[in-house]
């Protein structure tokens, strides 16, 4: 809402000045965007005079305008479409700034040849004086603009621009923020009385307001001014409606603009002769019904819109826009003006739904109440009556069947100390009050107060408690902390376990990445293993196709991160994520799994002149698996997988035991050469994928210590021959069988011209430790016998020699 | 005999004195304190004297071999420091080559404010929850007091999800995590303090300032006694931590339709200080957090009686805090997910 100074002054008396005017209404709740010197700028911009206008002699657009600019006279080089002999016009002198249509930005202006001929000077647009965006035309003036006088003198104000709520549909007029002043300064507001001559006929005798459905129309007034000339609005109007940043129309929807800005009524003109029968019926339009609104479009009206209809048919879709067939145009002579009040609700659904959003719309749908129409209307009809020289009928109409008495709220002073921690006594709830125009009575320590008419906003005390909190100014309450017992704190393993992991992972070299959780559908089929069988969740209102569905794995985004860091990154890149995957369930919200992913590519260390690199491979994310889950203390196994989105003979399974019961907490592997084809990028990709919730339950036991052995432990190496087929873990199991083997080591893989063809050698280290004495070589030679036997007997193994 | 071993002194201190490495310094040895040495010979030859004589040339010989063994072990000392400092110079490396590299990960800075935010709360008997992405429009909307069709969810516009609706209504992208704000009320009984982090999404058009997804965090508390002022100490109490304590707060009035009084906090420009600037928009101050004490109808859709319990209530962006922190202009560099970018945290 911008809210020109001068206009402010005819309602308040500004004492403060306008930067602290500014801090006050900041404070209490209307924040200043912005103080907007209109005129600041206009250094070197004049009123002038088109005396004469003569054709370019090198274009045909373009033409010589002679200006009289009181002392002297130029003559310009203008290409406007609306320069006409007569009009009062804004002239800018050589080194006057003027906003550059397309840097946007204020720019000196020169002298300058435009074909062939010198012009020193310009006629301005709007959009160059900076007012709007406008840039049809020159902007011309009221008629008793002053000839040679500053532009800055005759349309100059200080303006603030300010961001109004929206429950304070009262402070979108100049007249609302009048009485937020008139509080910060201690001043009244001091609206003029409204006095007009009604020399017309009754109007009950030439129109009528029928409200069907009411519950849409609490209230419904109107009035009827005849004889009215169109034309255009005086200066004073326009200087106001442009300050406002509205255009300047013509004298009746100037007015209804002005009075919407001052009161925050909004009003509508009709063209009363083009009101069938003098008809005004407030109803639901009919299901489907056509309407041409004042814009021109053809509108298809639903049943549950509130329209404003004639005898015959609808003439505006309410409190929205009017109709073509009722508007007022350059013959009409009869104005029926509407104030009336809509249900918000209803009007924002209207307007949504239409995409019709107006100065109007946004008014009413935050709820204006009804006691505003009365007087914009009288306002409306007396200005109405005054510049377009109309006759007022007698009387107003005033159809108000939601007429309810404003309930009194009530305001105590326990309250009021219990919420914002002060204790106001009742003179200062009353004085707070008051100074904001609202009607209060104390009654000990109670108040009883009814809301202005104005004031939708305020319904319950805590409402009031505001009130009196942002008069006496935020800044006064005193900073106390919580002085209660701390509540009870469940632990957050989730969080805990995620920090761990973070870290970790971050420690092993990895970077976290974080992925917006809207994907497109491309990209989940890139990495899906059957695109039939996923049904990611999908917005009924994407913004684009990237963003259409629910990730249902974390892989498509990581991988394409992956790949458009390659255009940049020459060595290994180690990227993770953590966040939540989103799985469709029957009738409920989503399944949203928090997940840990994450990739590797080329190189497994930095480079470096101490050793050469290589990519890394399966057993590189294997190892950082280990690792990970070394550090918070979960066992994990490596089992055979099957995930169709990893290389088939490179992937495992990651399970661990909770309570006995196996649980797999996720795979890792390489990623299948055809998914990272699809991403384009090169050479081997690992990847893990673990689920949080599967790991919470075991990451959160708490483990009792184990003692440090006290007695000293053997090492023993053994040398194994075995198939290529056997694998370690097949070795692992019986190995890690003997109670007294408390570790087991590989330390080597060998297979080649030492060992016979289809064999491999796996070399161990094996620790043996007894928890309660020292172990004798007879001992340990006993074991190593068993286990070697053993082996060899379960899987062919035979010692190297 | 004491002349001799005069001379023995002062010939050996001489030779000592010009040793320059263990090989002659071993010779010394064996040529004055070894078996053979004039100085054993004398003390050998103790027995053939006489008492006296014997207890003179005794007493000097032996002074003597002391002497000349300290001194030998002194040399042998100084001989081995000067041979390590030599060959110490020999391994000499170039401290300007690189290191053996280490890996070195990053954690996302968004992470990192997270943790960091949460725990200031957390430190003051916040405790962390969290809440589904996916909501019911009654828990966004419809218990913070928003009903169908209310101004305030313009503000918000939602991605709705194609999934049928349930009791709670329609399925949405939750537009701010005041909605866990909705499900902890209804799920804990007072007393309450709770802080929620997570993905928020709008249908909004993204630019260096916006995103159409981004984080939040909310927080609640709710007991007897909490006052507004409680909710300025312990939002003044985050500024302070988080911002430096040098900072200026400020309190104004704003509007949030699940709170009455509203509030909006801002800091002094971290830019500026307060001096008026682009950052700031020329205002000197940086909005940085919504607020106010818990609307009583939010509380009694939560199940809790605002005439018995004082409540309050905050949100704000995440975003914001690393980009004025560290300088950052456009915020979607966070999810373009450049390690160039991310490797600066």
């Amino acid at each position: 809402m911008k809210v020109p100074l001068k206009w402010l002054k005819d309602y308040v008396k500004i004492t403060l000045p306008v930067t602290e005017l500014a801090e006050g209404l900041t404070a209490t709740g209307l924040e200043v965007g912005e103080i907007i010197n209109t005129g600041g700028a206009w250094e070197n911009v004049i009123i002038g005079e088109v005396t004469a206008i003569n054709p370019h002699p090198n274009a045909d657009r373009l033409k010589l305008a002679t200006v009289n600019l009181g002392k002297e006279q130029e003559t310009v080089v203008c290409g406007a479409p609306n320069l006409n002999k007569g009009d009062k016009i804004a002239f800018a002198r050589v080194g006057a700034r003027l906003i550059h249509p397309e840097t946007r930005k204020a720019e000196e202006l020169k002298a300058a040849k435009i074909r062939g001929v010198e012009s020193r000077g310009m006629i301005c647009s709007e959009r160059e004086l900076g007012i709007s965006d406008s840039h049809e035309g020159i902007m011309v003036l009221a008629g008793e603009a002053e000839v040679g006088t500053a532009l800055a003198d005759f349309m100059g104000d200080t303006v603030l621009d300010i961001d109004v709520t929206a429950n304070r549909p009262d402070c979108l007029s100049v007249v609302g923020i009048a009485r937020e002043a008139a509080a910060i300064c201690g001043e009244k507001v001091n609206i003029p009385e409204i006095i007009y001559e009604e020399v017309g006929e009754p109007i009950e005798k030439q129109a009528s307001v029928e409200i069907i459905d009411s519950e849409l129309c609490p209230r419904y007034c109107a009035s009827l001014i005849t004889n009215v000339k169109i034309k255009e609005s005086p200066a004073w109007l326009q200087e106001r409606l442009i300050a406002c940043g509205q255009r300047p129309i013509s004298n009746i929807v100037d007015i209804t603009n002005y009075i919407m800005l001052e009161y925050g009524q909004p009003l509508h003109s009709f063209d009363y002769e083009k009101l069938k029968g003098g008809k005004i019926v407030v109803q639901r339009a009919k299901d489907g019904e056509q309407f041409y609104t004042l814009d021109g479009e053809e509108r298809k009206l639903t049943g549950d819109m509130l329209t404003i209809r004639d005898g015959e048919r609808a003439v505006a879709i309410a409190g929205v826009m009017g109709g073509l067939n009722s508007d007022v145009t350059e013959s009409t002579t009869s104005i029926l003006l509407e104030a009336a009040s809509f249900k918000a609700t209803s009007l924002h659904h209207t307007s949504r739904y239409l995409g019709l959003t107006s100065e109007a719309s946004m008014r009413f749908e935050r709820d204006i109440g009804a006691g505003l129409t009365i007087p914009a209307l009288k306002h409306a009809t007396q200005l109405i009556a005054e510049l377009g020289g109309g006759k007022v009928a007698k009387g107003i109409i005033d159809v108000y069947p939601g007429k309810k008495d404003p309930e009194p709220i009530t305001i105590t002073t326990e309250k009021t100390e219990r919420l914002i921690g002060v204790a106001y006594n009742s003179e200062q709830i009353v004085k707070a009050l008051t100074a904001l125009g609202i009607e209060c009575k104390s009654e000990g320590a109670k108040v009883r107060v009814t809301a202005p008419y104005w004031r939708s906003d305020i319904k319950i005390e805590e409402d009031l408690i505001e009130e009196v909190a942002r008069f006496y100014g935020y800044d006064k309450i005193p900073l106390t902390l919580l002085g209660q017992e701390i509540p009870r704190q469940d632990p957050s393993p989730e969080i805990n376990l995620k920090k761990a992991i973070t870290t970790s992972l971050a420690g092993m070299g990895f970077q976290e990445i974080m992925n917006y959780s809207l994907t497109s559908l491309d990209m989940i089929n890139k990495v899906a293993s059957d695109p039939d069988t996923v049904k990611p969740l999908r917005l009924t209102n994407p913004m684009t196709a990237e963003q259409e569905y629910l990730r249902p794995s974390l892989r498509g985004n990581l991988l394409s991160t992956l790949a458009a860091n390659r255009r940049h990154e020459e060595g290994g890149i180690a990227l993770f994520e953590v966040g939540k995957a989103y799985i469709p369930r029957k009738n409920d919200l989503p399944d949203e799994p928090e997940m840990l992913c994450g990739v590797m590519n080329g190189d497994r260390a930095e480079r470096s002149w101490l050793g050469s690199e290589s990519a890394c491979d399966f057993y590189d994310v294997k190892g950082v698996m280990e690792g990970l889950f070394r550090q918070l203390g979960i066992d994990i196994s490596f089992e055979n997988s099957q995930d169709e989105g990893l290389h088939p003979a490179r992937q495992a399974a990651i399970t661990a035991t909770n309570n006995g019961r196996k649980v797999k907490l996720g795979v890792i592997g390489e990623v299948h050469p055809k998914t990272a084809n699809a991403f384009e990028i090169e050479g081997t990709v690992c990847l893990f994928e673990i689920s949080i919730g599967a790991m919470l339950p075991l990451a959160s036991q708490v483990k009792m210590y184990e003692p440090v052995p006290r007695f000293p432990s053997t090492v023993r190496d053994m040398a194994l021959v075995v198939d290529t087929g056997v694998t370690n873990q097949q070795i692992l199991d019986i190995v890690k069988g003997f109670k007294l083997i408390s570790e087991v080591e590989l330390f080597d893989v060998y297979s080649g011209k030492q060992v016979a063809e289809g064999k491999k050698s796996l070399a161990y280290r094996l620790i043996y430790q007894a928890p309660d004495h020292t172990l004798t070589d007879e001992e340990v030679n006993k074991v190593q016998e068993q286990v070697t036997a053993s082996l060899a007997k379960e899987l062919g193994v035979t010692l190297r020699k | 005999m004491l002349n001799e071993i005069e001379e023995i002194k002062t010939e050996a201190l001489k030779q000592l004195g010009g040793t320059d490495n263990a090989k002659d310094l071993e010779a010394w040895r064996v040529k004055y304190l070894g078996k053979k040495s004039p100085l054993t010979q004398i003390l050998r030859g103790l027995a053939g004297l006489s008492i006296e004589e014997r207890k003179a040339v005794g007493a000097a010989a032996n002074q003597l071999k002391n002497q000349l063994e300290n001194a030998s072990t002194e040399k042998e000392t100084s001989l081995r420091e000067a041979q390590l400092k030599t060959e110490a110079q020999k391994e000499s490396v170039d401290i300007s080559l690189p290191g053996r590299p280490y890996p070195a990960g990053h954690v996302h800075p968004i992470t990192k404010t997270i943790n960091e935010v949460s725990d200031i709360f957390v430190s003051m008997g916040f405790q962390i929850l969290g809440g589904p992405d996916v909501e019911w429009d009654y828990y966004n909307f419809e218990a913070l007091n928003i009903p169908d069709e209310h101004p305030a969810r313009d503000n918000m516009s939602s991605f709705w999800i194609d999934a049928p609706s349930g009791e709670k209504g329609k399925q949405l992208l939750r537009t701010h995590t005041t909605a866990i704000t909705a499900r902890t009320l209804e799920n804990y009984e007072p007393p309450i303090r709770a802080v929620e982090v997570g993905k928020c999404y709008r249908y909004e058009a993204t630019d260096a300032t916006h995103l159409n997804i981004f984080h939040h965090i909310d927080g609640i508390a709710v007991d007897k006694g909490i006052t507004m002022g409680d909710l300025k100490g312990v939002l003044y109490e985050f500024a302070r931590r988080y911002f430096g304590g040098e900072r200026k707060v400020r309190f104004r009035v704003d509007y949030f339709p699940f709170v009455e009084p509203g509030v909006e906090m801002a800091i002094e420009c971290t830019v500026c200080k307060g001096a008026g600037c682009r950052v700031c928009k020329n205002s000197g101050w940086l909005e940085i957090l919504g607020a106010g004490m818990t609307h009583p109808y939010v509380l009694r859709r939560g199940g809790i009686d605002p005439e018995e319990y004082g409540s309050f209530a905050f949100g704000m962006g995440i975003e914001r805090l690393p980009m004025l922190r560290y300088g950052i202009e456009d915020m979607r560099l966070f999810y373009n997910n450049d390690l160039r970018f991310l490797r600066q945290f």
